[in-house]
């Protein structure tokens, strides 16, 4: 039986963590990021992610991107504390979906010279990374993708003299011609 | 072109409160004032619709709010100011919010242009009451007031109800604006609680239920709050099936004490019938409870072999500590409504003899009895006395928490809902005092006692002042064991029965602190003086602090050790000093 760790720990229960995406729409008013934010910390729920902006600014809607990781009760406990939010319009669970497209942007520093250069050049190339900035001995690369392509590259750029990276977090959409 | 000088909607903000208040049927407010209120209490002086209550600590105000509501079903309003007004309001709204109170607290703010400046009595209201409201609002602008007024009271009364607050900068009430009266466009356009159950899911909790050999009803506070339909139905519900039914702490009085189905409360310090039925069924009614883990125990081994149907207005409470497996999301008078009819359309009630022949095996262990004493008063006794002495009568009680609070859901039968306010999710001393003060308020001619212990009747104690003031016979019964009773029982059984700061060592006397509030002291020492002392109590018309002198160390039972499973319930005729010490071998680290 698939239950929820006991008040009282009497046993340690390794339900699988899972990972989900979860996009709320939420009435944009003051506070309401707090209030979210305040909700995943108070309860001891994770973010692995979060992104939030207007989206719709004429009804004041805002949209927030959320990676959190859980048991799957505690992933439906979740979406159900959020969707009792008063200014929570609706949430949707897109891992649950499966068909959802998630991508996030990523600037990437390097500094270096000489064959680091180059090499760091040919891989931005095939991750079609852009430069956006570049001095003789530096890059800044912009890439988008899902999370797993940007780890991969940042991977790839830390021997070849990695200084900094500025992640925006996970925007999720589905497939598709509906809207959620 | 109108001429807004003659437009009666024209008003300042503070208007605009008082005036919302008494367009939403608010005959009383609790408060305290303050310099960021005053243009609200101006307001107040200069009306009469609406009477203000005006406590001793903010605290009061909050816990009178809660009392008033749970007494009468309508939200409870309370008006503080700014800084340590708002402060002082927190832990009432954290009761109420566990509880699921509806609270419309007003509060003053410093004026929006100082807001952020740590200016004189400043704090982030809005911030810190965030996550102990269900919504909450600072108003910065005259022009939306109104509006949050009104989403306000509709917020905190509908749905899950809870504690809301809006906050109003001094700059804000002394503005100018247009009142508008509640209108349906004043909800918040995302908030729409869902109220009717879905056909499908009853149509199967009916199966269910009809096909079941050892059902059992438990429900919770959640009938309370969705008014007397819910109980009415509940009622119904039991007597057409001929289920036992059980519930939790809040849920008292729902189903009447004296109804011949009722099994007593469930859950840590509940009867050994209802914790067993619940352990033992094969399938299980719950409305408008939570699974709280003083109801579950150990969770891998509750109820193990029975199918749940779970009916709660807030989705979140389903599957949150307990798997479902019918869930049914909706209000409990109208879900009770929608399956009671479909019941009795579609199915026949099982035939459950040989169930309620086990269950009587349980209940001839008589789990709640207690060695008699002539010559002190025992606590569960004096609430037995308590009971007899007001059976019949418009009686409602409050309590504050421990011991006292545990006997009292033990021992006093509540036959209707409404009747019985106590501090269950949060467990706050000093609850019941002015939670008695603001049930008075609103049944000024009824009998309202509350059942309180030593301990916690001091933390609110100046409330004493407020009842004198505004003539509440509220009536104070203390059961005064010398100690936090509860806390003394845990280090018995826990801690080696090293009694850790839980002995008071300086009491005050009850009796002459009664009379230096200017109400009445009365004391009880012997079992034989009680029936006397109580008759007294209820015929004085002023307000009573009754120290009633019990025995000191008595400890509540029966009880499931935190951590351990309904059916390891520790009786009290068992409870000699081996078996609860193995009782207990595990249990320290848990609440
Ligand atoms: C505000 C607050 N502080 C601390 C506690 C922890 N606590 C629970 S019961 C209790 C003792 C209560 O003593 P008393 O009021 O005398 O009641 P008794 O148990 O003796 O009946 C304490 C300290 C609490 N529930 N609330
Ligand atoms: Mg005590």
């Amino acid at each position: 039986m698939n239950q929820p760790a006991s008040a009282y720990f009497m046993e340690e229960r390794h339900d699988p963590s899972e990972s989900h995406t979860l996009s709320v729409l939420v009435q944009n008013e003051p506070g309401v990021l707090a209030r979210v934010i305040g909700l995943f910390s108070g309860r001891g729920y994770n973010i692995e992610s979060l992104t939030v902006s207007e989206t719709e600014n004429q009804k004041h809607v805002s949209r927030i991107t959320i990676v959190t990781t859980g048991t799957p009760m505690v992933i439906e406990q979740i979406k159900h504390q959020l969707d009792r939010m008063v200014p929570v319009y609706r949430v949707v669970d897109m891992t649950l979906t499966g068909r959802s497209i998630e991508r996030e942007l990523a600037m990437v520093k390097l500094r270096g010279t000489g064959e680091h250069r180059v090499e760091a050049l040919r891989l931005a190339e095939a991750f079609r990374a852009r430069v956006i900035d570049a001095t003789t001995e530096s890059f800044v690369f912009e890439i988008t993708g899902n999370s797993a392509k940007i780890n991969q590259f940042i991977d790839l750029m830390r021997p070849l003299g990695l200084v900094e990276v500025s992640r925006t977090g996970v925007a999720a959409i589905g497939r598709g011609a509906e809207g959620m | 072109m109108s001429d807004k000088s003659h437009d009666p909607n024209q008003m300042t903000g503070a208007a605009m409160i008082v005036r919302a208040l008494i367009d939403h049927g608010v005959k009383h407010i609790f408060g305290y004032p303050g310099g960021a209120v005053l243009p609200i209490y101006d307001e107040i002086f200069q009306q009469s619709e609406v009477e203000h209550i005006l406590v001793r600590h903010e605290q009061g105000a909050g816990h009178a709010a809660e009392g008033y509501a749970r007494s009468t079903g309508k939200p409870g309003v309370v008006l503080v100011t700014s800084g340590p007004g708002a402060t002082n309001m927190v832990t009432p709204l954290t009761d109420a919010l566990m509880d699921s109170i509806p609270l419309v607290c007003i509060t003053g703010q410093v004026p929006t242009h100082l807001i952020g400046n740590d200016a004189f009595q400043e704090c982030d209201t809005v911030g810190i009451t965030r996550p102990c409201t269900k919504h909450n609002w600072l108003v910065r602008d005259v022009k939306d007031l109104a509006k949050v007024l009104h989403e306000a009271f509709y917020v905190a009364s509908t749905g899950r109800p809870g504690p809301v607050v809006v906050d109003v900068p001094k700059d804000v009430q002394f503005a100018t604006g247009t009142y508008h009266p509640p209108r349906k466009s004043d909800v918040h356009v995302s908030y729409a609680p869902r109220v009717k159950g879905d056909a499908t899911q009853i149509r199967k909790a009916v199966a269910l239920l009809a096909s079941a050999k050892r059902p059992v009803i438990y429900s919770g506070g959640g009938v309370i709050n969705s008014g007397s339909e819910a109980s009415k139905l509940l009622r119904e519900l039991v007597e057409f099936t001929g289920f036992p039914i059980t519930s939790t702490l809040m849920g008292l009085g729902a189903y009447p004490a004296s109804g011949k189905n009722w099994l007593g409360m469930l859950g840590m310090h509940g009867t050994y019938e209802a914790n067993m039925a619940m352990h033992d069924c094969d399938a299980m009614l719950c409305v408008g409870a939570r699974f709280d883990d003083r109801i579950t125990g150990r969770t891998d081994a509750f109820s193990p072999g029975s199918k749940k149907i779970h009916i709660d207005i807030d989705p979140s409470s389903i599957n949150k500590n307990i798997r479902i497996d019918i869930p049914i999301i909706g209000d409990a008078a109208n879900v009770l409504g929608d399956l009671l009819q479909v019941f009795k359309a579609e199915a026949k009630k099982p035939d459950i003899r040989t169930w309620w022949q086990e269950i009587a095996k349980w209940r001839a262990r008589n789990s709640l009895s207690y060695k008699k004493n002539s010559d002190i008063i025992l606590p569960q006794f004096a609430i037995q006395r308590l009971f007899e002495a007001t059976r019949g009568r418009d009686v409602y009680i409050t309590t504050e928490v421990g011991q006292h609070q545990m006997w009292a859901a033990q021992f006093f039968g509540f036959e209707e809902p409404h009747r019985w306010m106590t501090s269950g999710g949060l467990g706050t001393m000093g609850y019941g005092l002015p939670a008695a003060l603001g049930v008075q308020v609103a049944h000024p001619d009824s009998l309202v006692i509350d059942i309180a212990g030593d301990a916690s009747v001091q933390m609110t104690m100046q409330e004493m002042s407020t009842a004198v003031q505004y003539e509440l016979p509220i009536k104070i019964f203390i059961l005064n064991n010398q100690y936090m009773g509860m806390v003394r029982q845990w280090q018995q059984l826990l801690h080696g029965n090293r009694l850790s700061h839980s002995y008071s060592e300086a009491l005050p006397d009850f009796v002459k602190l009664a009379e230096a509030f200017g109400c009445v002291g009365i004391q009880a020492i012997k079992p034989g003086d009680l029936d006397g002392a109580i008759k007294e109590m209820i015929s004085v018309k002023r307000p009573v602090l009754f120290d009633c002198r019990v025995a000191a160390l008595e400890n509540c039972f029966p009880m499931i050790p935190s951590g351990k499973a309904h059916n390891e319930m520790l009786l009290p005729a068992e409870a000699n000093d081996e078996a609860t010490a193995a009782a207990f071998a595990s249990g320290k680290a848990l609440v």
